[in-house]
Protein backbone atom coordinates (compact mmCIF):
# COMPACT_ATOMS: atom_id res chain seq x y z
CA UNK A 1 0.00 0.00 0.00
CA UNK A 2 1.42 3.54 -0.83
CA UNK A 3 1.45 5.96 1.74
CA UNK A 4 -1.00 8.67 1.32
CA UNK A 5 1.04 11.68 2.08
CA UNK A 6 2.94 10.63 -1.37
CA UNK A 7 -0.56 9.72 -3.12
CA UNK A 8 -1.81 13.51 -1.82
CA UNK A 9 0.88 15.27 -2.67
CA UNK A 10 1.20 13.91 -6.24
CA UNK A 11 -2.77 14.62 -7.16
CA UNK A 12 -3.00 18.26 -5.79
CA UNK A 13 -5.16 17.94 -3.14
CA UNK A 14 -8.75 19.48 -3.05
CA UNK A 15 -10.35 20.94 0.41
CA UNK A 16 -12.46 17.25 1.29
CA UNK A 17 -16.05 18.11 2.97
CA UNK A 18 -15.43 14.64 4.29
CA UNK A 19 -12.15 14.48 5.63
CA UNK A 20 -12.91 18.06 7.18
CA UNK A 21 -16.32 17.17 8.83
CA UNK A 22 -14.30 14.19 10.62
CA UNK A 23 -11.27 16.44 11.49
CA UNK A 24 -13.83 19.19 13.45
CA UNK A 25 -15.41 15.91 15.05
CA UNK A 26 -11.78 14.55 15.96
CA UNK A 27 -11.13 17.92 17.08
CA UNK A 28 -13.66 18.36 19.49
CA UNK A 29 -13.31 14.44 20.66
CA UNK A 30 -9.82 15.59 21.48
CA UNK A 31 -10.32 18.22 23.45
CA UNK A 32 -13.31 16.26 25.66
CA UNK A 33 -9.86 14.37 27.14
CA UNK A 34 -8.60 17.01 29.11
CA UNK A 35 -12.09 17.63 31.34
CA UNK A 36 -12.19 13.61 31.33
CA UNK A 37 -8.82 13.53 32.72
CA UNK A 38 -9.57 15.92 35.21
CA UNK A 39 -12.17 13.44 36.47
CA UNK A 40 -9.53 10.66 36.04
CA UNK A 41 -7.05 13.17 38.00
CA UNK A 42 -10.06 14.25 40.57
CA UNK A 43 -11.54 10.86 41.56
CA UNK A 44 -7.88 9.68 42.38
CA UNK A 45 -6.93 12.48 45.25
CA UNK A 46 -8.47 12.81 48.53
CA UNK A 47 -11.41 14.94 49.12
CA UNK A 48 -9.54 18.60 50.12
CA UNK A 49 -7.75 18.73 46.96
CA UNK A 50 -10.49 17.94 44.56
CA UNK A 51 -10.79 21.08 43.15
CA UNK A 52 -7.26 21.82 42.70
CA UNK A 53 -6.78 18.75 40.61
CA UNK A 54 -9.99 19.44 38.37
CA UNK A 55 -8.94 23.08 37.95
CA UNK A 56 -5.19 22.16 37.08
CA UNK A 57 -6.30 19.87 33.93
CA UNK A 58 -9.16 22.60 32.98
CA UNK A 59 -6.27 25.69 33.07
CA UNK A 60 -4.71 24.46 30.24
CA UNK A 61 -7.83 24.56 28.16
CA UNK A 62 -7.60 28.49 28.78
CA UNK A 63 -3.70 29.09 28.70
CA UNK A 64 -2.44 26.92 26.02
CA UNK A 65 -5.39 27.83 23.36
CA UNK A 66 -4.08 31.07 23.40
CA UNK A 67 -0.26 30.75 23.18
CA UNK A 68 -1.29 28.70 20.34
CA UNK A 69 -2.70 30.94 18.70
CA UNK A 70 -0.02 33.55 19.11
CA UNK A 71 3.24 31.68 18.70
CA UNK A 72 2.61 28.08 19.50
CA UNK A 73 1.01 26.82 16.52
CA UNK A 74 4.19 28.94 14.36
CA UNK A 75 6.70 26.68 16.75
CA UNK A 76 5.30 23.74 16.00
CA UNK A 77 4.22 23.35 12.65
CA UNK A 78 5.62 26.44 10.75
CA UNK A 79 7.44 25.77 7.72
CA UNK A 80 10.40 28.22 8.48
CA UNK A 81 12.52 25.12 9.97
CA UNK A 82 15.47 25.04 12.22
CA UNK A 83 14.89 21.25 12.46
CA UNK A 84 14.37 22.23 16.52
CA UNK A 85 11.69 24.80 15.80
CA UNK A 86 10.14 26.08 13.62
CA UNK A 87 8.00 29.64 12.38
CA UNK A 88 6.04 31.08 9.57
CA UNK A 89 5.13 34.41 10.27
CA UNK A 90 1.58 33.96 8.92
CA UNK A 91 0.43 31.28 11.79
CA UNK A 92 1.46 34.01 13.92
CA UNK A 93 -2.22 34.64 15.71
CA UNK A 94 -3.59 32.40 12.78
CA UNK A 95 -3.99 35.69 11.10
CA UNK A 96 -2.23 34.80 7.56
CA UNK A 97 -4.17 31.81 7.00
CA UNK A 98 -6.88 31.90 4.26
CA UNK A 99 -10.21 30.12 4.95
CA UNK A 100 -9.88 27.96 2.74
CA UNK A 101 -5.99 27.17 2.37
CA UNK A 102 -5.49 23.42 2.80
CA UNK A 103 -2.32 22.28 4.93
CA UNK A 104 0.18 21.17 2.75
CA UNK A 105 -0.28 17.68 0.86
CA UNK A 106 -4.19 17.12 3.28
CA UNK A 107 -7.86 17.43 2.02
CA UNK A 108 -8.37 19.72 5.10
CA UNK A 109 -7.60 23.13 5.97
CA UNK A 110 -5.05 24.70 7.60
CA UNK A 111 -7.67 26.25 10.17
CA UNK A 112 -9.00 22.61 10.92
CA UNK A 113 -5.26 21.29 11.45
CA UNK A 114 -4.61 23.78 13.91
CA UNK A 115 -7.47 23.34 15.92
CA UNK A 116 -6.82 19.90 16.02
CA UNK A 117 -3.31 19.62 17.27
CA UNK A 118 -4.16 22.42 20.02
CA UNK A 119 -6.24 20.14 21.21
CA UNK A 120 -3.08 17.78 21.50
CA UNK A 121 -1.07 20.97 22.81
CA UNK A 122 -3.48 21.67 25.80
CA UNK A 123 -3.88 18.17 27.11
CA UNK A 124 -0.06 17.34 27.36
CA UNK A 125 0.82 19.58 29.74
CA UNK A 126 -2.50 18.47 31.73
CA UNK A 127 -1.93 14.92 31.30
CA UNK A 128 1.56 16.43 33.95
CA UNK A 129 -0.45 17.60 36.53
CA UNK A 130 -1.38 14.33 37.81
CA UNK A 131 2.12 13.77 39.42
CA UNK A 132 2.16 17.33 41.39
CA UNK A 133 -1.40 16.71 43.02
CA UNK A 134 -2.26 18.23 46.27
CA UNK A 135 1.02 20.33 46.65
CA UNK A 136 1.21 22.94 43.99
CA UNK A 137 0.42 26.73 43.92
CA UNK A 138 -2.30 27.09 41.09
CA UNK A 139 0.05 30.34 40.05
CA UNK A 140 2.50 28.33 39.72
CA UNK A 141 1.40 25.54 37.90
CA UNK A 142 0.14 28.11 35.63
CA UNK A 143 3.36 30.21 34.88
CA UNK A 144 4.85 26.23 34.47
CA UNK A 145 2.45 25.66 31.54
CA UNK A 146 3.12 28.93 29.43
CA UNK A 147 6.80 28.35 30.04
CA UNK A 148 6.28 24.60 29.11
CA UNK A 149 4.53 24.58 26.70
CA UNK A 150 6.56 27.47 24.67
CA UNK A 151 10.02 25.97 25.83
CA UNK A 152 9.33 21.93 25.48
CA UNK A 153 5.94 20.75 24.04
CA UNK A 154 5.95 23.49 20.87
CA UNK A 155 9.67 22.64 19.89
CA UNK A 156 9.23 18.83 20.54
CA UNK A 157 5.76 18.52 18.78
CA UNK A 158 8.11 19.62 15.66
CA UNK A 159 10.62 17.46 16.43
CA UNK A 160 8.35 14.45 15.73
CA UNK A 161 5.65 15.55 13.48
CA UNK A 162 6.83 19.14 11.69
CA UNK A 163 8.20 19.31 8.51
CA UNK A 164 12.18 19.39 8.67
CA UNK A 165 11.51 18.30 12.37
CA UNK A 166 15.01 15.99 13.56
CA UNK A 167 12.97 13.20 13.88
CA UNK A 168 10.49 13.21 11.57
CA UNK A 169 12.95 13.45 8.61
CA UNK A 170 14.63 10.71 10.43
CA UNK A 171 11.37 8.54 9.93
CA UNK A 172 10.73 8.14 13.86
CA UNK A 173 7.49 6.81 13.71
CA UNK A 174 4.82 8.64 16.45
CA UNK A 175 1.29 7.94 15.54
CA UNK A 176 -0.44 10.00 17.52
CA UNK A 177 2.07 11.13 19.88
CA UNK A 178 3.26 8.33 22.13
CA UNK A 179 6.52 10.40 22.09
CA UNK A 180 5.46 14.01 21.59
CA UNK A 181 2.60 13.90 24.11
CA UNK A 182 2.85 10.54 26.68
CA UNK A 183 6.48 10.64 26.91
CA UNK A 184 6.76 13.96 26.95
CA UNK A 185 4.50 14.44 30.07
CA UNK A 186 5.79 11.76 31.58
CA UNK A 187 9.37 12.61 31.57
CA UNK A 188 8.09 16.38 32.29
CA UNK A 189 6.37 15.17 35.79
CA UNK A 190 9.24 13.38 36.69
CA UNK A 191 11.07 16.54 35.93
CA UNK A 192 9.17 18.43 38.21
CA UNK A 193 8.99 15.94 41.34
CA UNK A 194 12.36 15.32 41.49
CA UNK A 195 12.00 19.06 42.11
CA UNK A 196 9.66 19.88 44.46
CA UNK A 197 9.45 16.48 46.76
CA UNK A 198 7.21 14.85 47.92
CA UNK A 199 3.91 15.43 50.02
CA UNK A 200 3.49 15.12 53.58
CA UNK A 201 2.76 12.14 54.99
CA UNK A 202 3.69 10.23 51.56
CA UNK A 203 4.10 6.54 52.34
CA UNK A 204 3.05 7.23 56.20
CA UNK A 205 -0.53 8.55 55.59
CA UNK A 206 -2.89 7.18 53.73
CA UNK A 207 -4.32 8.62 50.33
CA UNK A 208 -7.09 7.04 49.30
CA UNK A 209 -8.98 7.79 45.47
CA UNK A 210 -11.91 9.80 47.46
CA UNK A 211 -14.08 8.83 44.44
CA UNK A 212 -13.81 5.67 42.06
CA UNK A 213 -16.86 6.39 40.09
CA UNK A 214 -15.20 10.09 39.09
CA UNK A 215 -12.31 8.00 38.01
CA UNK A 216 -14.02 5.76 35.99
CA UNK A 217 -16.12 8.27 34.57
CA UNK A 218 -13.22 10.00 33.43
CA UNK A 219 -10.99 7.14 32.14
CA UNK A 220 -14.59 6.10 30.10
CA UNK A 221 -14.58 9.34 28.55
CA UNK A 222 -11.05 9.45 27.72
CA UNK A 223 -11.32 6.24 26.00
CA UNK A 224 -13.92 7.86 24.26
CA UNK A 225 -12.19 10.89 23.47
CA UNK A 226 -9.10 8.88 22.29
CA UNK A 227 -10.45 7.62 19.03
CA UNK A 228 -10.47 11.51 17.79
CA UNK A 229 -6.82 11.66 19.00
CA UNK A 230 -5.98 8.48 17.14
CA UNK A 231 -8.29 8.10 14.16
CA UNK A 232 -8.23 11.60 13.47
CA UNK A 233 -4.13 11.40 13.61
CA UNK A 234 -3.98 10.51 9.93
CA UNK A 235 -5.87 13.92 8.77
CA UNK A 236 -8.56 12.09 6.83
CA UNK A 237 -10.33 9.20 5.87
CA UNK A 238 -8.94 8.51 2.14
CA UNK A 239 -7.37 4.56 2.46
CA UNK A 240 -8.26 3.10 5.58
CA UNK A 241 -5.44 4.11 7.90
CA UNK A 242 -7.50 6.17 10.14
CA UNK A 243 -10.12 2.81 10.46
CA UNK A 244 -7.14 0.57 11.13
CA UNK A 245 -5.84 3.07 14.27
CA UNK A 246 -9.83 2.93 15.13
CA UNK A 247 -9.99 -0.55 15.69
CA UNK A 248 -6.58 -0.67 17.14
CA UNK A 249 -6.74 1.95 19.67
CA UNK A 250 -9.96 -0.27 20.61
CA UNK A 251 -8.08 -4.11 21.11
CA UNK A 252 -5.16 -2.73 22.55
CA UNK A 253 -7.21 -1.07 25.54
CA UNK A 254 -9.27 -3.90 25.93
CA UNK A 255 -5.69 -6.31 26.36
CA UNK A 256 -4.33 -4.12 28.46
CA UNK A 257 -7.37 -3.73 30.76
CA UNK A 258 -7.14 -7.54 30.79
CA UNK A 259 -3.34 -7.49 31.05
CA UNK A 260 -3.74 -5.33 34.43
CA UNK A 261 -6.08 -6.94 35.99
CA UNK A 262 -4.58 -10.42 35.45
CA UNK A 263 -1.82 -9.10 36.80
CA UNK A 264 -3.76 -7.32 39.88
CA UNK A 265 -5.68 -10.24 40.95
CA UNK A 266 -2.66 -12.67 40.90
CA UNK A 267 0.00 -9.75 42.87
CA UNK A 268 -3.20 -8.32 45.37
CA UNK A 269 -5.79 -10.85 44.84
CA UNK A 270 -8.50 -8.43 43.48
CA UNK A 271 -10.07 -7.08 40.20
CA UNK A 272 -10.19 -3.54 41.17
CA UNK A 273 -12.10 -0.72 39.58
CA UNK A 274 -8.65 1.14 39.73
CA UNK A 275 -6.61 -1.15 37.96
CA UNK A 276 -9.12 -1.37 35.05
CA UNK A 277 -9.58 2.16 34.51
CA UNK A 278 -5.48 2.62 34.46
CA UNK A 279 -5.13 -0.64 32.53
CA UNK A 280 -7.35 1.04 29.75
CA UNK A 281 -5.08 4.35 30.29
CA UNK A 282 -2.15 1.85 29.57
CA UNK A 283 -3.07 0.71 26.99
CA UNK A 284 -4.37 3.58 25.01
CA UNK A 285 -0.98 5.40 25.69
CA UNK A 286 0.48 2.20 24.30
CA UNK A 287 -1.00 2.24 20.88
CA UNK A 288 -0.66 6.00 20.22
CA UNK A 289 2.02 5.47 18.67
CA UNK A 290 2.34 2.06 17.87
CA UNK A 291 -1.75 1.44 16.07
CA UNK A 292 -0.63 3.39 12.75
CA UNK A 293 2.07 0.85 11.69
CA UNK A 294 0.59 -2.97 13.53
CA UNK A 295 -2.33 -5.19 12.93
CA UNK A 296 -4.78 -6.00 15.22
CA UNK A 297 -2.98 -9.02 16.57
CA UNK A 298 -0.34 -6.66 17.17
CA UNK A 299 -1.90 -4.28 19.06
CA UNK A 300 -3.33 -6.71 21.31
CA UNK A 301 0.20 -7.73 22.30
CA UNK A 302 0.95 -4.49 22.30
CA UNK A 303 -2.02 -3.54 24.79
CA UNK A 304 -0.96 -6.42 26.85
CA UNK A 305 2.63 -6.11 27.32
CA UNK A 306 1.57 -2.46 28.11
CA UNK A 307 -0.76 -3.35 30.87
CA UNK A 308 1.49 -5.63 31.94
CA UNK A 309 4.54 -3.58 32.90
CA UNK A 310 2.63 -0.53 33.84
CA UNK A 311 1.17 -2.34 36.44
CA UNK A 312 4.55 -3.21 37.43
CA UNK A 313 5.91 -0.04 37.61
CA UNK A 314 3.14 2.13 39.30
CA UNK A 315 4.44 -0.18 42.65
CA UNK A 316 8.10 1.62 41.53
CA UNK A 317 7.35 5.12 43.55
CA UNK A 318 7.76 3.31 46.72
CA UNK A 319 10.86 1.33 45.86
CA UNK A 320 12.55 4.18 44.97
CA UNK A 321 10.83 6.90 46.97
CA UNK A 322 9.67 9.56 44.22
CA UNK A 323 5.58 11.02 44.92
CA UNK A 324 4.42 10.91 41.44
CA UNK A 325 0.83 11.01 43.00
CA UNK A 326 -0.89 9.31 40.14
CA UNK A 327 1.45 7.66 38.52
CA UNK A 328 2.02 10.04 35.58
CA UNK A 329 5.46 7.91 34.97
CA UNK A 330 3.87 5.01 35.63
CA UNK A 331 1.24 5.30 33.13
CA UNK A 332 2.16 7.52 30.71
CA UNK A 333 5.80 7.32 30.64
CA UNK A 334 6.02 3.58 30.66
CA UNK A 335 3.37 3.28 28.65
CA UNK A 336 4.99 5.48 25.98
CA UNK A 337 7.96 4.35 25.70
CA UNK A 338 6.64 0.55 25.77
CA UNK A 339 4.37 1.81 22.58
CA UNK A 340 6.80 3.61 20.98
CA UNK A 341 9.48 0.94 21.11
CA UNK A 342 6.92 -2.01 20.35
CA UNK A 343 6.89 -0.09 16.63
CA UNK A 344 10.38 -1.98 16.04
CA UNK A 345 9.40 -5.37 16.75
CA UNK A 346 5.29 -4.84 15.02
CA UNK A 347 5.51 -2.64 12.59
CA UNK A 348 3.99 -4.64 9.44
CA UNK A 349 4.97 -2.27 6.44
CA UNK A 350 1.60 -2.15 4.98
CA UNK A 351 -0.62 0.59 7.08
CA UNK A 352 1.07 4.05 8.05
CA UNK A 353 4.46 3.04 6.33
CA UNK A 354 6.95 0.83 4.69
CA UNK A 355 9.14 0.13 7.99
CA UNK A 356 8.67 -3.28 8.77
CA UNK A 357 9.07 -4.20 12.72
CA UNK A 358 12.19 -7.42 13.69
CA UNK A 359 8.65 -9.59 13.89
CA UNK A 360 7.93 -9.03 10.33
CA UNK A 361 11.04 -9.55 8.32
CA UNK A 362 12.22 -6.00 9.08
CA UNK A 363 15.97 -5.45 10.32
CA UNK A 364 16.69 -3.38 13.85
CA UNK A 365 16.90 -0.12 11.84
CA UNK A 366 12.90 1.10 12.69
CA UNK A 367 13.94 -0.11 16.55
CA UNK A 368 17.30 1.91 16.31
CA UNK A 369 14.80 5.11 14.99
CA UNK A 370 12.16 4.63 17.67
CA UNK A 371 15.10 4.53 20.26
CA UNK A 372 16.54 7.62 19.31
CA UNK A 373 12.91 9.18 19.44
CA UNK A 374 12.22 7.91 22.95
CA UNK A 375 15.29 8.90 24.64
CA UNK A 376 16.33 12.32 23.33
CA UNK A 377 12.62 13.29 23.78
CA UNK A 378 12.65 11.75 27.09
CA UNK A 379 15.93 13.35 28.34
CA UNK A 380 15.38 16.88 26.84
CA UNK A 381 12.03 16.75 28.72
CA UNK A 382 13.05 15.57 31.82
CA UNK A 383 15.75 18.59 32.01
CA UNK A 384 13.97 21.34 30.83
CA UNK A 385 10.96 20.34 32.85
CA UNK A 386 13.61 20.08 36.07
CA UNK A 387 15.12 23.51 34.95
CA UNK A 388 11.93 25.70 34.84
CA UNK A 389 10.81 23.68 37.96
CA UNK A 390 13.64 24.95 39.24
CA UNK A 391 13.40 28.18 38.67
CA UNK A 392 9.72 28.99 39.25
CA UNK A 393 10.68 27.00 43.05
CA UNK A 394 13.18 29.63 43.64
CA UNK A 395 11.51 32.93 42.67
CA UNK A 396 7.49 32.31 43.21
CA UNK A 397 7.92 29.13 44.93
CA UNK A 398 6.20 25.98 43.62
CA UNK A 399 5.09 24.54 46.50
CA UNK A 400 1.90 25.66 49.43
CA UNK A 401 3.02 26.11 52.66
CA UNK A 402 2.83 22.31 54.95
CA UNK A 403 0.23 23.49 56.96
CA UNK A 404 -1.92 24.56 53.73
CA UNK A 405 -1.21 21.25 52.32
CA UNK A 406 -2.31 18.97 54.85
CA UNK A 407 -5.26 21.48 55.57
CA UNK A 408 -6.21 21.15 51.86
CA UNK A 409 -5.26 22.67 48.91
CA UNK A 410 -9.03 23.82 47.61
CA UNK A 411 -9.72 26.45 49.99
CA UNK A 412 -6.31 28.04 49.84
CA UNK A 413 -6.20 27.94 46.61
CA UNK A 414 -9.48 28.34 45.48
CA UNK A 415 -11.72 29.36 48.53
CA UNK A 416 -13.76 26.48 47.70
CA UNK A 417 -14.43 23.10 48.68
CA UNK A 418 -15.88 19.96 46.61
CA UNK A 419 -18.70 18.67 48.37
CA UNK A 420 -20.80 19.98 51.38
CA UNK A 421 -20.60 18.10 54.24
CA UNK A 422 -22.45 20.18 56.58
CA UNK A 423 -25.53 18.06 56.19
CA UNK A 424 -24.24 15.16 57.94
CA UNK A 425 -24.93 15.99 61.68
CA UNK A 426 -26.57 19.10 61.51
CA UNK A 427 -25.27 21.82 60.03
CA UNK A 428 -28.87 23.72 58.72
CA UNK A 429 -27.51 26.17 61.11
CA UNK A 430 -23.81 26.34 60.13
CA UNK A 431 -25.65 26.77 56.09
CA UNK A 432 -28.05 28.85 56.46
CA UNK A 433 -26.28 31.76 58.89
CA UNK A 434 -25.81 34.19 56.50
CA UNK A 435 -22.85 35.70 54.28
CA UNK A 436 -20.13 36.68 56.67
CA UNK A 437 -20.20 33.44 59.06
CA UNK A 438 -20.01 30.42 57.03
CA UNK A 439 -16.41 30.05 56.39
CA UNK A 440 -14.71 29.32 59.15
CA UNK A 441 -17.32 26.46 59.91
CA UNK A 442 -17.29 24.70 56.86
CA UNK A 443 -13.75 24.92 56.64
CA UNK A 444 -13.34 22.31 59.70
CA UNK A 445 -15.67 19.82 58.40
CA UNK A 446 -13.89 19.04 55.22
CA UNK A 447 -10.84 17.93 56.79
CA UNK A 448 -12.85 15.09 58.84
CA UNK B 1 -36.45 -2.46 82.61
CA UNK B 2 -32.77 -2.91 80.23
CA UNK B 3 -31.36 -1.04 77.33
CA UNK B 4 -30.37 -3.77 74.75
CA UNK B 5 -28.22 -2.47 72.67
CA UNK B 6 -26.75 -3.85 69.13
CA UNK B 7 -24.10 -3.25 66.74
CA UNK B 8 -24.35 -5.20 64.17
CA UNK B 9 -23.79 -5.47 59.74
CA UNK B 10 -25.48 -2.28 58.03
CA UNK B 11 -27.02 -4.14 55.99
CA UNK B 12 -28.82 -7.26 58.48
CA UNK B 13 -30.87 -3.53 59.54
CA UNK B 14 -34.15 -4.95 58.15
CA UNK B 15 -34.32 -8.31 59.20
CA UNK B 16 -33.92 -7.26 62.93
CA UNK B 17 -36.31 -4.57 62.12
CA UNK B 18 -38.60 -7.00 61.42
CA UNK B 19 -38.21 -9.24 63.76
CA UNK B 20 -38.11 -6.79 66.36
CA UNK B 21 -41.43 -5.83 65.34
CA UNK B 22 -43.00 -9.12 65.32
CA UNK B 23 -41.98 -9.94 68.66
CA UNK B 24 -43.55 -6.56 69.93
CA UNK B 25 -41.02 -3.74 70.46
CA UNK B 26 -42.87 -0.14 69.73
CA UNK B 27 -39.92 1.86 69.13
CA UNK B 28 -36.06 1.65 68.55
CA UNK B 29 -32.99 4.36 67.44
CA UNK B 30 -30.36 3.41 64.87
CA UNK B 31 -27.20 5.20 64.90
CA UNK B 32 -24.55 4.56 62.12
CA UNK B 33 -21.34 3.30 63.87
CA UNK B 34 -17.99 2.34 62.79
CA UNK B 35 -15.57 -0.08 64.67
CA UNK B 36 -14.02 -3.29 64.60
CA UNK B 37 -14.09 -6.56 66.45
CA UNK B 38 -11.43 -9.15 67.20
CA UNK B 39 -11.21 -9.52 63.56
CA UNK B 40 -10.31 -6.47 62.73
CA UNK B 41 -11.03 -4.51 59.68
CA UNK B 42 -9.88 -5.53 56.17
CA UNK B 43 -7.13 -4.04 53.17
CA UNK B 44 -8.15 -2.36 50.10
CA UNK B 45 -5.51 -2.15 47.46
CA UNK B 46 -5.18 1.06 45.42
CA UNK B 47 -2.65 0.43 42.39
CA UNK B 48 -1.09 -2.24 44.27
CA UNK B 49 -0.68 -0.19 47.68
CA UNK B 50 -2.69 -1.17 50.56
CA UNK B 51 -4.44 0.23 52.86
CA UNK B 52 -5.64 -1.54 56.22
CA UNK B 53 -9.34 -0.10 56.89
CA UNK B 54 -9.33 -0.85 60.82
CA UNK B 55 -12.75 0.71 60.92
CA UNK B 56 -15.74 -0.69 59.68
CA UNK B 57 -19.12 0.71 59.11
CA UNK B 58 -21.59 -0.97 61.92
CA UNK B 59 -25.28 0.11 62.74
CA UNK B 60 -26.04 0.56 66.52
CA UNK B 61 -29.47 -0.03 67.01
CA UNK B 62 -31.03 0.40 70.75
CA UNK B 63 -34.56 -0.61 72.07
CA UNK B 64 -35.74 -0.51 75.70
CA UNK B 65 -37.17 -3.41 77.29
CA UNK B 66 -38.90 -4.81 79.85
CA UNK B 67 -36.59 -6.62 82.39
CA UNK B 68 -38.40 -10.45 81.46
CA UNK B 69 -38.87 -9.93 77.95
CA UNK B 70 -34.62 -8.41 78.02
CA UNK B 71 -33.09 -12.14 77.19
CA UNK B 72 -35.63 -13.60 74.51
CA UNK B 73 -35.64 -10.24 72.93
CA UNK B 74 -31.36 -10.49 72.99
CA UNK B 75 -32.01 -13.81 71.47
CA UNK B 76 -34.53 -12.54 68.38
CA UNK B 77 -31.28 -9.77 67.70
CA UNK B 78 -29.00 -12.67 67.78
CA UNK B 79 -30.56 -14.69 65.10
CA UNK B 80 -31.77 -11.77 62.87
CA UNK B 81 -28.04 -10.51 62.72
CA UNK B 82 -26.60 -13.82 62.40
CA UNK B 83 -24.93 -14.34 58.80
CA UNK B 84 -21.92 -16.61 60.14
CA UNK B 85 -19.52 -14.82 59.12
CA UNK B 86 -16.26 -12.58 60.74
CA UNK B 87 -17.94 -9.03 62.12
CA UNK B 88 -21.24 -10.24 62.29
CA UNK B 89 -21.05 -7.93 65.60
CA UNK B 90 -22.10 -7.83 69.54
CA UNK B 91 -25.66 -7.77 71.54
CA UNK B 92 -25.39 -6.95 75.06
CA UNK B 93 -28.08 -5.34 78.18
CA UNK B 94 -27.30 -2.71 80.83
CA UNK B 95 -29.97 -1.79 83.46
CA UNK B 96 -31.85 1.09 82.54
CA UNK B 97 -32.94 3.45 85.77
CA UNK B 98 -35.87 5.56 84.47
CA UNK B 99 -37.28 5.88 81.06
CA UNK B 100 -39.69 9.16 80.43
CA UNK B 101 -42.15 9.98 77.32
CA UNK B 102 -41.39 13.25 76.99
CA UNK B 103 -45.04 14.00 75.34
CA UNK B 104 -46.81 12.74 78.29
CA UNK B 105 -44.67 12.80 80.65
CA UNK B 106 -45.09 8.63 81.58
CA UNK B 107 -42.49 7.03 83.41
CA UNK B 108 -41.54 3.33 83.56
CA UNK B 109 -42.86 0.75 81.52
CA UNK B 110 -45.63 3.07 80.46
CA UNK B 111 -43.13 5.20 78.53
CA UNK B 112 -42.30 2.65 76.53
Amino acid sequence: MAPAITTLAADAPELSAANTGFMLICSALVMLMTPALAFFYGGMVRVKSTLNMLMMSFISLGIVTILWVLYGFSIAFGTDSASLFGWSSEYVGLSGIGITELWPGYTIPVYVFAVFQLMFAIITPALISGALADRVKFTAWALFIALWVTIVYFPVAHWVWGTGGWLFDMGVIDFAGGTAVHINAGAAALGVILVIGKRVGFKKDPMRPHSLPLVMLGAGLLWFGWFGFNAGSWLGNDDGVGAVMFVNTQVATAAAMLAWLGYEKIRHGSFTTLGAASGAVAGLVAITPSGGSCSPLGAIAIGAIAGLLCAMAVGLKYKFGYDDSLDVVGVHLVGGVVGSLLVGFFATGGVQSEAKGLFYGGNADQLVKQAIGVFSVLAYSLIASAILALIIDKTMGMRVSEDDEVSGIDQVEHAETAYDFSGAGGGASSRSTAVAAPAAQETKKVDA
Amino acid sequence: MKLITAVVKPHRLDEIKEALQAFGVHGLTVTEASGYGRQRGHTEVYRGAEYTVDLVPKIRIEVLVEDEDAEQLIEVVVKAARTGKIGDGKVWSVPVETAVRVRTGERGPDAL
